[in-house]
């Protein structure tokens, strides 16, 4: 096992994506953050804070949850449905942020953008994620990234967070999955 | 999990994970497209042997929602009415691909019995057998409760449920002592002695034969249907007396807790168990539990079907 991220790597590396989505968008008059659970969720709850902290302005942040448009129910015992919270200004018309902690086969990025589709039709739709690990199998590139973290296909990425985990850290084992 | 056939086959996590998959799927309900991908390709068979409206249009709308194909087969119009044998219904059900069987049939058992079976390798869902239980109206019933007066909890610690009348035929009873007890409510079963099983002492909950000694201090009273059609012989002198003792009208709801609520599985006898006056007030959540039944019987379908063909463990 070796410790990708420090807990101030994984700071810096929030900060950094807070400011690129606010000068991507322009400010955070139309943004709306969506975390994935759960520990996209927490992530997009942090970037929220820091771009409140920088903007000076709340800024509309949910979660959403993906596993009812999964491909990939059939293959593994049923999951927990997560809460999904969608702020009360809703989507339509903004400029949606998605937030997840590791980018992998992309395939959780297809079904939150089909559980989007149910809920309204947002102005853009952009993604940011702590990790990227490689390994796309479906044509989706992230818009922010924390760290590109090259892994060979049968290592695991594990992010830890301190509102879960007791701690901040990312972390690569050998190994199968 | 492969069937549901009984709340007597669930324990106290998974019942909590039923209802907490049922709350999130109950915004799918509310919001603007009501349908999900989840289980596109599956079909699903309402087998209902005895009549029903709420259970089997629920179970219909559920499977709906999570794009399952629908296949209804009632015995009225069926070859089940030529006298076909369950054995053979459900080997021509499994000829055709059914991946969940909903069944509802007038003989205790029978939804085990399809289970247990080598007829057919779908799942079972048990819609109701006879007098002895019907787990997914329980299911909703606990929702219902959970969701008006759950104190924040994941369970019903803390709550008393009243359930009154005509308990020895009643598999919704059944399936409700048992779940509610498990969610840690205090059940009282109030009914004429006539009325009540034999065995009832073993169940976890109380007996009374008294309504009014009862009603002041429950935060549910849940009125059950006097099941004429199952009554061969006389369990009370007449309608008058029974609804007089046993029913629900709008003098008893004044001495009903600040709060608590009304419940009902329907159909209702109107002016027999529950006065019509009752049953359209304020305190009463029957249509409610018609909505939050098309929720739960969603998670319920989830749960058993959702998931791939492996067995793995449960994470």
């Amino acid at each position: 096992m070796s410790v990708a991220l420090s807990a101030q790597d994984i700071n810096r590396a929030l900060t950094r994506i807070s400011h690129e989505i606010l000068e991507k968008n322009q400010g955070a008059t139309n943004i709306v953050l969506l975390g994935i659970p759960t520990r996209g969720a927490h992530i997009a709850a942090r970037i929220s804070a820091i771009i409140g902290s920088i903007e000076g302005a709340e800024v509309p942040t949910g979660t959403l949850d993906i596993t009812l448009f999964r491909d990939d129910l059939r293959m593994r015992p049923p999951r927990a449905i997560m809460p999904t919270k969608i702020p009360a200004s809703g989507i339509e018309g903004k400029d949606v942020i998605l937030i997840d902690d590791v980018l992998f086969s992309g395939r959780t990025i297809r079904a939150a953008l089909d559980a989007l589709g149910e809920i309204g039709r947002p102005r853009t739709v952009q993604l940011a994620a702590l990790v990227d690990r490689g390994h796309r199998e479906l044509p989706i590139k992230a818009d922010f990234i924390g760290k590109n973290l090259p892994t060979a296909k049968n290592q695991s990425v594990k992010v830890l967070l301190s509102e879960i985990d007791g701690r901040d850290e990312v972390t690569i084992e050998e190994g199968a999955e | 999990m492969r069937h549901l056939l009984s709340i007597a086959d669930l324990n106290k996590s998974e019942a909590i994970s039923i209802l907490d998959t049922a709350s999130e799927l109950a915004r799918v309900s509310d919001g603007a497209v009501k349908k999900l991908p989840t289980l596109r390709g599956r079909t699903i068979v309402n087998l209902f042997a005895e009549d029903s409206t709420r259970t089997r249009i629920s179970f219909e709308a559920a499977a709906k929602r999570l794009s399952a194909d629908v296949i209804n087969f009632s015995a009225k119009g069926s070859s089940l009415s030529k006298g076909e044998s369950l054995k053979d219904t459900a080997m021509t059900l499994q000829a055709m691909g059914a991946d969940a069987v909903v069944i509802r049939h007038p003989a205790s058992g029978a939804a085990q019995r399809l289970a247990d079976s080598h007829w057919m390798s779908g799942s079972v869902v048990n819609a109701g057998d006879g007098t002895h239980e019907h787990p997914s109206q329980a299911l909703l019933d606990a929702f219902t409760i959970r969701k008006h007066l759950g104190m924040g909890g994941s369970d019903l610690t803390g709550l008393s449920v009243a359930i009154v009348g005509d308990i020895l035929h009643s598999r919704v009873a059944r399936s409700n002592v048992l779940l509610l007890s498990m969610l840690g409510a205090k059940v009282t079963l109030v009914a004429p002695p006539t009325l009540l099983p034999v065995g009832i002492d073993s169940w976890p909950a109380t007996v009374s034969y008294d309504f009014d000694s009862v009603i002041p201090h429950v935060d549910v009273v849940m009125m059950l249907r006097v099941q004429q059609e199952r009554m061969s012989d006389l369990f009370f002198p007449n309608a008058r007396e029974y609804s007089r003792y046993f029913g629900l009208n709008t003098d008893r709801m004044a001495c009903m807790k600040k709060g608590a609520i009304v419940m009902h599985p329907g159909p209702m006898n109107r002016g027999l168990e529950i006065s019509a006056e009752v049953a359209d007030s304020a305190r009463s959540v029957i249509t409610e539990q018609v909505t939050n039944g098309v929720s739960v019987r969603m998670a319920i379908l989830y749960v058993l079907l959702a998931g791939g063909a492996l067995e793995v463990g449960s994470n």
